[in-house]
């Protein structure tokens, strides 16, 4: 991928977080410092205006990926580089969270809870200027300009999402960041969300990092995917490409478990087994102990991403040309 | 509403055995200093052996509670306030706490969403599991113990020795929900009552449970009344599904016909809310708006704000049951035709 018209580019980060047991245990009970790498040198780029998703069960890392793109964690390794923003400014980044319940200050109003950006940043000089640019974000999201004197717990979950969304536009960012944006709420109201976002970006053209367990979420939202198992990406491809035609073994394990309402009581005989502990990662390829793939070099060499036709796979197996192709265009 | 109009024609005729759950005209209220709120509306289902009904709806449709009830699980002041629950063709809801006890366990079994707090943390898995048969079998310590091996070896836990003597956080989520199913199948229940199983799994588990779940109930003939709000976990493991909105049943049938062909204007919007996985659309089919809380329930059909067909007749007059294509649906399009 090129990085010329990159926005974000993250190069090799890896992310360790300290769960070693308190100093005093350590030294009587003689336990080793304990490290999860929560995030390996994880390496991928977004082109502006597109959306680009990641997706895994709980604990691949997905979320840390999330907060160190926004800041929120510093890396351990690794470099995260914004491209070249409009206007002369660096490339402003904000973030949309899961749960608009956990995420929206109770005791503000949605009026303030807009604005706190826009006062923050000194993006408007006047109160009046501020007040109209929080009407319009309203207007914007779906909200109606007078909802500025409400507290969040009047609004519907939706619609809290909405505000949360309304509150990262106010700082006019070019990147959102959004961390399970839809999995709070239900079906008919994330159809709304989802074209919400939708609609936004192509308006403003915004750039998403989205950050997802729900297939079909991703599906619809996204141009590139990238699916991450232990803390590492093993695939990256383009939707499409991705979902038609999965070339790591666990991208073949996932696009086959997930329930698919178009295909009802299919057959299907799911794999055993469950991921390994972050704590302690098998050694070599981290996907090996449940891969019908892996033989005694997967076990033994980490993978490397290599570019296979339009995607990049982390699999020995389908670098040897082992594995078989998966085409998912008829099922 | 007639009681008999919760049999679907396809099983009319076949029912040898009684259904092992039968519901008919279930009406579930919360009194609050503010008025009774209605949280079950005349809700009619039943689940013949070895089948499973799928129960789908939005979070506050009413599916959990329906399942409470059914369990004699109600919090108060939530009440049973008319309508009945025959369980395996014997009246529960009208039992007494002490004999509910006796059905809960060996006739109905349960099994929540979260597998963490449905297991004691402070005793074995064997202990919890030897508890649960010796009350619902009288076998002796030994004989439930081996029992218990049986049952874990059933619900796919490898080296179940090892595992009888551990304790519920030393198991993964899945394993931990294969527990709970284990102890719900303890006594061999007929009924089993699974409120969002899958949910607290990732999508990997979540296969393996629902396997597990068709697995024993076809085997067993068990019936399984599965309540979830995900679709795509109904279309893989239920026979039949019943769609809930605002406390009151909209549409039931087989899971093919309601997914491939919904009768009623939400089960359509739904179903076209969810994103595809085969092919990419730039825009989403929405319902716009919310479901109603129980409060502001509207007059006349819960749906009708959102729903984009609706006549005069629907904000007045609230629709039955009626046949509708191959499935039953609760509106006036099928009813008459004129809303």
């Amino acid at each position: 991928m090129s990085t010329a018209d990159a926005i974000l580019s993250v190069d090799l980060v890896s992310k360790q977080f300290d769960v070693s047991a308190p100093w005093l245990n350590r030294v009587l009970e003689r336990k080793p410092r304990l490290f999860v790498k929560a995030v390996n040198e994880v390496s991928f780029s977004i082109p502006r205006g597109s959306c680009f998703s990641i997706v895994g069960e709980s604990g691949c890392g997905k979320s840390t990926v999330a907060r160190l793109v926004t800041g929120l964690y510093s890396t351990s390794a690794g470099e995260i580089r914004f491209g070249p923003g409009t206007a002369g400014r660096a490339v402003r980044v904000q973030m949309i969270f899961q749960d608009p319940q956990s995420s929206l200050n109770p005791r503000w109003r949605v009026g303030d809870i807009i604005a706190e950006p826009i006062r923050e940043m000194k993006l408007r000089k006047t109160e009046n200027e501020t007040r109209e640019r929080v009407e319009d974000l309203l207007r914007i999201v779906g909200l109606a300009a007078d909802d500025v004197a409400k507290f969040p717990h009047e609004f519907s979950g939706g619609q809290r999402q909405r505000i949360s969304i309304a509150r990262a536009l106010a700082s006019e960012p070019e990147l959102l960041v959004c961390d399970e944006p839809t999995s709070a709420l239900d079906v008919s109201v994330q159809a709304q969300i989802l074209n919400l976002m939708r609609r936004l970006q192509q308006e403003l053209g915004l750039t998403y990092l989205f950050i997802s367990h729900d297939l079909s979420v991703v599906r619809h939202m996204s141009d590139t995917i990238a699916v991450m198992y232990l803390g590492r990406i093993v695939e990256m491809a383009p939707a499409e490409v991705l979902f038609t035609a999965p070339q790591h073994p666990y991208s073949q394990l996932l696009l086959g478990t997930i329930p698919d309402i178009h295909a009802p009581n299919r057959d299907r005989s799911p794999q055993t087994g469950e991921p390994p502990s972050p704590l302690d990662p098998p050694p070599g390829c981290t996907f090996h102990p449940r891969c019908p793939l892996a033989d005694a070099r997967c076990s033994r060499e980490d993978p490397v991403l290599r570019a296979h036709g339009r995607a990049s796979v982390s699999c020995h197996a389908v670098a040897e040309g082992r594995a078989p192709a998966l085409d998912r265009k008829d099922t | 509403m007639m009681l008999r109009s919760a049999i679907s024609p396809e099983n009319l005729g076949t029912a040898t055995a009684p259904p092992v759950l039968e519901v008919s005209n279930l009406t579930v209220e919360f009194p609050t200093r503010h008025g009774t709120l209605t949280a079950i509306d005349d809700v009619s289902m039943r689940i013949e052996p070895g089948e499973i009904l799928g129960v789908v709806g939005e979070s506050g449709a009413g599916k959990s509670i329906t399942g409470l009830a059914v369990l004699g699980l109600l919090e108060t002041p939530g009440r049973i306030a008319g309508g009945e629950i025959h369980v395996a063709g014997h009246r529960v809801d009208t039992l007494s706490e002490d004999e509910l006890t006796k059905v809960r366990g060996s006739e109905m079994g349960a099994i929540f969403q979260d597998p963490l707090t449905a297991l004691n943390p402070l005793f074995s898995i064997g202990a919890q599991l030897v508890e649960t048969i010796r009350l619902h079998t009288g076998l002796s310590k030994e004989g439930a113990r081996d029992r218990a091996l049986h049952l874990l070896r059933e619900v796919g836990i490898p080296a179940p020795e090892e595992r009888l003597k551990q304790f519920p956080h030393q198991f993964s989520g899945g394993m931990r929900q294969r527990v709970v199913i284990a102890l719900a199948l303890a006594a061999e229940p007929g009924l089993i009552i699974a409120d969002e199983p899958t949910t607290a799994l990732d999508v990997s588990i979540q296969a393996q449970i629902t396997t597990l779940l068709r697995r024993l109930c076809k085997e067993h003939r068990t019936g399984i009344m599965l309540v979830t709000h995900d679709m795509g976990v109904i279309a893989e493991t239920a026979d039949r599904v019943a769609v809930m909105y605002s406390g009151r049943m909209v549409e039931t049938g087989r899971v093919e016909d309601v997914i491939h062909d919904p009768q009623h204007p939400y089960t359509k919007g739904l179903m076209a809310a969810i994103p595809s996985l085969h092919d990419r659309v730039e825009i989403l089919t929405q319902i716009d708006g919310s479901m109603p809380r129980l409060n502001t329930r509207p007059a006349g059909c819960a749906f009708n704000p959102r729903c984009s067909v609706a006549g005069p007749r629907c904000r007045l007059d609230r629709p039955e049951m009626v046949a509708a294509g191959r499935n039953r649906a609760a509106c006036f399009l099928h009813d008459g035709g004129t809303q």
